[in-house]
C-alpha cells in the first residue's frame, strides 16, 4: 500500500496565556499527525493542555488572554493558523468539528433540535427550504435517535443527556467533516449510554472514513477506541505509541505510574500505586523535566535539561532521560 | 441474612426502605399528580469494617438511599437500623450519637467546605460541638487527624482555597473521621479528582478502614473504583436493588441482565479485552412512570412474556448472591 498523507499535521504548536502571575504555557511545543480514518487518543490530567490543544487547532483559543504564538496546523496541507476568522468559520463544521462534554453548550435551548439542524444545513450548503427537513430527520436517524420524525420537534430540555449528545453528534457530522475532535464527549453520560455513543461513533467512522481525536483522562476510552495515543503532561506530549504498545510497555515514568494508579474493572488489584504530589502549575514550571518532582527515577540530568525524544519501539517515542 | 441473629455485626441495616416524592402540578392550588418512586423497597446491611457499594445509572436512587441513612430524607416506608436499633425508636440522646456515628464525604470538595473557615476550625467544629473537648484536647486531636489524612499540622491554619482538590478531599475525610464514626457515606468521593490523585484518596480510605474498622457506603458509577473498594455490591435499577453479591462474585458471575449490560459497557482495562456485547435498547425510563412488571423489561435483551406482567423478587441463587429476574 502506498503511504498515505496525514489529514492533519500539527507542528510545534504553542498556545500561551498571559496572566498577572506570569505566562501560562498551556500548549508548549505539541506535534503530531493524524491519518485518514485513524483514531488518536490524547490522554492526560486536568490542566495538562488537552483542550487548549484542540481549541488551538480549531482557532478557538479564548481571547485576549490566550494566544497561539507558534507552530503550524496543517489540514490537508493548508495551515489553519494562517486563515482569517471568516475562512475559519467555513472550515469549522465542514472540514473539522468538535464535540464537547456538555451538549448544552453546543445547543440553543430556545430552538427545537430540528430548527438547529436545519439552520446548520442551510448555512453550510446555501440550500433552500425543501428537502432540508428530510435531511435533518435522516441525520437524527444516522445517530440512532428513535422516531426522528417526532424528535425533530423537541427542544433540547425535552431530551435526555445521551440524546442531546447524539444531536450534537448529528450537527457535527452534518457537514461531512474529515476530522472530529471529541473532548471528553462521553464523560457525563451514564455507562450504558456512553457505550452506545462510542459504538455509534465507531460506526460513523467506518461509514465515512472520518479521523477522530479523542481527548480524555480515561485510559478505558483509549483502550476501547484508539489506534494511537499521545500522553500529555504540563503542556507537552511526553509519550506517543500505538495503543497496544502503550498498554503493554508504557515507557515514560508518568505513563507507567498513571497506568498503575487506575483501578481495574477486569481483575482485583491488591494495592494501587499512588503518584505523589500533583501536576505543576504551568506558570511555574520547573527547569528540566516537568515530571521530575514526582518521578521515582529522577536523577541529576532531569533537573537541568528537558528530555529529548527517545525511540523505544516502532512508532513509539517518549521524552525521558532514563530511556537513553 | 445474618446467621447469628442479635449478635450480628451489621453497623447499619436497611429493610425495605422506600422514598416516594410527590409530583405536583399548579401554582396556586398544588395538586399531587403522582409519585416518583426514587427508592422502592431497598434492603441491605453493612458490617463493621466493610464497604458496600451501590452502583447504577443516574436517577436510580443511590443518593436518595444514602440521604435516608444520613437522615436528610425521611423514608416513606421501611426500617433503618443502627447497630440493631430502629432509628425511628431512638431516644434523643441515642439519636445524637447516631448522627455523630454516621458521616459523609461528597463528590465536590469545593462546595462541601466553608470557604471562610480555616481548615482547622472546619475539622474541629464537630469535635467542639459534639464532644465536650477542651480547646487544647481538640487541637491535639486536630494535629493527629491532619497527619492521619496526609496533611501537615501547620496546614490547619490555611483556608480551603489554598488547597488542591485532592487535599480538600483529605480535609473532608479528616472532618468526617473526627467523631470516630462507625459508618461513612462516600458519594462519588473521587470522581471529581485528577486521575493521579484518585489512587491517593482511595488508598487513604482503605487504610483508614483497616485501621479503624469504619464501614463505608460507597456510591460510584465507575465500576473499576467499586471493584477496588468494596466487599459487597448492590446493583440498582429504577429504585430497586436487582442484584447483590460479594464483589468478586458479582464481577465474575453477574446474573441479572442489567448487571451484565453494565459490566459489558465498562470500559476495558486493555485494548485486547473483548467483552460480550450486550446492547441495551432505549434510554433509562422515568421513575415517575416505571414500566410494569420488571422495570428493566423494555430494555432487556432476554425479556420473557411474563416480564411485563409480573414483578420479579430478589432470590438467593448462591450463598449471598441475590438476583431479581424471571430467568432464574
Ligand atoms: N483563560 C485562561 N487564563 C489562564 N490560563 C488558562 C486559561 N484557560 C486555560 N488556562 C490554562 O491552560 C492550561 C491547559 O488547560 P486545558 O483546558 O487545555 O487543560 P485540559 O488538559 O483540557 O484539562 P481538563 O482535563 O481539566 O479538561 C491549564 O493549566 C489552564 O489553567
Ligand atoms: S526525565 Fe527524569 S524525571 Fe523526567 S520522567 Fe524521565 S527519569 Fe523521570
Ligand atoms: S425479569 Fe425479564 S425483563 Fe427483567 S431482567 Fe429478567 S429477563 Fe429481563
Ligand atoms: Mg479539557
Amino acid at each position: 500500500m502506498a503511504k498515505q498523507a496525514p489529514v492533519l499535521e500539527v507542528q510545534d504548536l504553542r498556545t500561551y496565556f498571559y496572566t498577572r502571575t506570569g505566562v501560562v504555557k498551556a500548549v508548549d511545543g505539541v506535534s503530531f499527525s493524524l491519518m485518514p480514518g485513524e483514531t488518536l487518543g490524547i490522554v492526560g490530567e486536568s490542566g495538562s493542555g488537552k483542550s487548549m490543544t484542540a481549541l488551538s487547532i480549531m482557532g478557538l483559543v479564548p481571547k485576549p488572554a490566550g494566544k497561539t504564538v507558534g507552530g503550524k496546523v496543517l489540514l490537508d496541507g493548508e495551515d489553519l493558523l494562517q486563515k482569517s476568522n471568516s475562512e475559519m468559520r467555513q472550515i469549522r463544521g465542514r472540514k473539522i468539528c468538535m464535540i464537547l462534554q456538555d451538549p448544552m453548550t453546543s445547543l440553543n435551548p430556545v430552538y427545537t433540535v430540528g430548527n438547529q439542524l436545519i439552520e446548520t444545513l442551510r448555512m453550510r450548503e446555501d440550500a433552500r427550504g425543501h428537502g432540508l427537513k428530510e435531511r435533518a430527520i435522516d441525520l437524527l436517524s444516522k445517530v440512532k435517535i428513535a422516531s426522528p420524525e417526532t424528535r425533530i420537534g423537541n427542544y433540547p430540555h425535552q431530551m435526555s443527556g445521551g440524546m442531546r449528545q447524539r444531536v450534537v453528534g448529528a450537527i457535527a457530522i452534518s457537514g461531512s467533516p474529515k476530522v472530529l475532535i471529541a473532548d471528553e464527549a462521553t464523560t457525563s453520560l451514564d455507562a450504558t449510554i456512553q457505550y452506545q455513543y462510542l459504538q455509534l461513533l465507531r460506526e460513523l467512522q467506518k461509514d465515512t472514513g472520518l479521523s477522530i481525536i479523542f481527548i480524555t483522562h480515561d485510559f478505558g476510552i483509549v483502550a476501547k477506541m484508539c489506534d494511537r495515543v499521545a500522553v500529555m503532561y504540563a503542556g507537552k506530549m511526553v509519550e506517543f505509541a500505538p495503543v497496544r504498545d502503550l498498554f503493554n510497555k508504557p515507557s515514560h515514568p508518568y505513563t507507567e505510574a498513571l497506568m498503575r494508579s487506575v483501578p481495574n474493572v477486569d481483575e482485583e488489584v491488591d494495592k494501587l500505586y499512588a503518584i505523589e504530589g500533583q501536576p505543576p502549575a504551568l506558570d511555574k514550571l520547573p527547569v528540566g523535566c516537568p515530571f521530575a518532582p514526582r518521578c521515582p527515577y529522577v536523577f541529576d540530568r532531569c533537573l537541568h535539561e528537558y528530555p529529548t525524544s527517545v525511540t523505544v519501539g516502532e512508532n513509539h517515542h517518549a521524552h525521558c532521560w532514563k530511556l537513553i | 441474612m445474618s446467621q447469628n441473629g442479635a449478635a450480628t455485626s451489621a453497623v447499619i441495616s436497611v429493610e425495605n426502605a422506600q422514598k416516594y416524592f410527590p409530583v405536583s402540578k399548579g401554582v396556586v392550588v398544588r395538586t399531587t399528580i403522582g409519585h416518583v418512586k426514587a427508592v422502592d423497597g431497598v434492603s441491605f446491611e453493612i458490617k463493621q469494617g466493610e464497604t458496600f457499594s451501590l452502583v447504577g445509572e443516574s436517577g436510580c436512587g443511590k443518593t436518595t438511599t444514602a440521604r435516608m441513612i444520613l437522615q436528610v430524607e425521611k423514608p416513606t416506608a421501611g426500617i433503618i437500623k443502627f447497630q440493631g436499633n430502629d432509628l425511628a425508636t431512638l431516644r434523643s440522646e441515642q439519636y445524637r450519637e447516631y448522627r455523630a456515628s454516621v458521616q459523609a464525604v461528597f463528590q465536590d470538595p469545593w462546595s462541601s467546605l466553608n470557604p471562610r473557615m480555616r481548615v482547622g476550625s472546619i475539622i474541629m467544629e464537630p469535635l467542639l460541638t459534639n464532644r465536650k473537648l477542651s480547646k487544647g484536647e481538640a487541637k491535639e486531636k486536630l494535629e493527629s487527624l491532619l497527619e492521619e489524612v496526609g496533611l501537615h499540622s501547620f496546614q490547619g491554619d490555611y483556608y480551603p482555597h489554598e488547597f488542591s482538590g485532592g487535599q480538600r478531599q483529605r480535609i473532608a475525610i479528616a472532618r468526617a473521621l473526627s467523631l470516630q464514626p462507625k459508618l461513612i457515606v462516600l458519594d462519588e468521593p473521587v470522581s471529581a479528582l485528577d486521575v493521579s490523585i484518585r489512587a491517593q484518596i482511595m488508598n487513604l480510605l482503605r487504610d483508614l478502614q483497616e485501621r479503624y474498622g469504619v464501614a463505608y457506603l460507597l456510591i460510584a458509577h465507575n465500576l473499576a473504583t467499586v471493584r477496588y473498594m468494596s466487599h459487597n455490591v448492590g446493583v440498582m435499577y429504577l429504585g430497586k436493588i436487582v442484584e447483590t453479591a460479594p464483589t468478586h462474585e458479582l464481577f465474575t458471575n453477574p446474573m441479572h441482565p442489567y448487571t451484565k449490560a453494565l459490566i459489558s459497557a465498562a470500559l476495558p482495562s486493555h485494548p485486547d479485552i473483548q467483552r460480550e456485547d450486550i446492547v441495551l435498547s432505549g434510554e433509562i425510563p422515568s421513575p415517575l412512570n416505571p414500566p410494569s412488571g420488571c422495570a428493566f423489561h423494555p430494555r432487556c435483551p432476554f425479556v420473557l412474556d411474563r416480564c411485563s406482567k409480573e414483578l420479579p423478587v430478589l432470590k438467593e441463587l448462591k450463598p449471598q448472591h441475590e438476583v431479581s429476574c424471571h430467568l432464574y
